[in-house]
């Protein structure tokens, strides 16, 4: 595509980047060319913490069929997982560090 | 004489828009004599490891080529050009005037140098493709520009303008003032090949300068040898149209658009 079209997703989570853990409160998806991978295009995702600066993250660079299967696997883990485990307790607000 | 000459790599320093001082990939002869120079404007996803190499495979020919990080106010020198181009991506892009004073930096280092020719050329690819139409209309001081597939030259989208990208490069050709190579896959869907015939139109239209060519069984990127889309039979082809292009303008008997202007 050559372009800058980013979808943006909030996300509470955390993620292992080079420094080790971190929380993580953006993903940063689009559909485009690739750094590493040799496809022509990929799906890829940065997490990242943008109320942190956005220095740090985690990338992944997808083939488009995969990501949309990734995706399923995504909503049928969710939908299995909260069958078995019940609703999940909501998340307490971030304290400041 | 060895039938293959050597040439010396490095990282440099060098000084791009607002006189901000950052790095480039800089590659040239290292035989006695005097070398005109090539600007290698890099993709949107960064300052990656083919960019070097198209650097070193043009020193391999006889040129000084210099590929500036355009990326480099975002972080230092020892984070990875891939973080930066996706810090980049999330902010929208670099302003195209801030590329064009980056582009016009890397054009003056390699003017300066002592075994410069004086001609200078410009080759980008992917969205650097673009730069360097923009590059070819609106800078002064460059002989010949190669544009690899670039997208968005004409923009369809009115959306797609903003105040990094106000204008779209076909609105510019008016101002082309030196020759335009083009090499175009005709499978690539940015740019179609509709739209590389409707910027062939303008040219034509304007009475410029410039020679395109389309590739078929090849889409976009197709030179990139680290990607899927490689197609060495087309790309073997582009590659000798580019150093042809580069032969008659560069030479340093060739014209010269600095004394035309």
């Amino acid at each position: 595509m050559c372009s800058y079209i980013v979808e943006k997703a909030a996300l509470v989570g955390s993620a292992k980047g080079r420094k080790g853990w971190m929380r993580i409160d953006t993903a940063n998806v689009y559909f485009d060319h690739p750094y590493h991978s040799t496809l022509d295009h990929v799906l890829a995702i940065d997490f990242t913490n943008e109320g942190e600066g956005g220095r740090d993250r985690v990338a992944v660079e997808l083939s488009a069929g995969s990501a949309r299967a990734l995706v399923e696997r995504i909503v049928a883990a969710l939908a299995s997982g909260e069958a078995a485990h019940g609703a999940p307790i909501p998340a307490l607000p971030v304290a400041a560090e | 004489m060895s039938y293959y000459q050597g040439q010396r790599s490095e990282v440099v320093p060098f000084h791009g828009h607002n006189g901000d001082t950052g790095e480039a990939y800089y590659a040239r002869p290292t035989r006695a004599g005097k070398f005109s120079g090539i600007v290698v404007i890099h993709h949107i996803p960064g300052w990656c490891e083919w960019t070097t190499e198209v650097v070193r495979k043009l020193a391999h020919h006889g040129y000084a080529a210099i590929s500036p990080h355009l990326y480099f106010r975002e972080g230092g020198p020892d984070e990875s050009p891939d973080d930066l181009g996706a810090r980049i991506r999330a902010a929208g892009g670099v302003a195209d005037a801030q590329i064009m004073g980056d582009v016009a930096g890397a054009i003056a280092y390699l003017r300066a140098q002592p075994n410069a020719t004086g001609k200078i050329g410009v080759i980008g690819f992917c969205s650097g493709g673009r730069h360097c139409y923009l590059a070819a209309c609106t800078l002064s001081g460059i002989d010949a520009a190669v544009d690899c597939w670039g997208g968005n030259v004409i923009v369809d989208d009115p959306k797609l303008l903003n105040d990094k990208r106000p204008v779209a490069p076909i609105d510019q050709t008016v101002k082309l003032g030196r020759p335009l190579l083009g090499i175009f896959g005709n499978d690539d869907a940015n740019p179609t090949a509709d739209q590389v015939n409707r910027t062939e139109a303008v040219l034509k239209k304007l009475g410029k300068n410039y020679e395109f060519h389309r590739y078929d069984g090849a889409g976009h990127a197709f030179f990139n040898t680290q990607r899927d889309a490689y197609r060495p039979e087309q790309a073997q082809d582009g590659w000798r149209k580019v150093f042809a292009f580069f032969t008659r303008y560069l030479a340093a008997s060739a014209a010269s658009s600095i004394a035309a202007e």
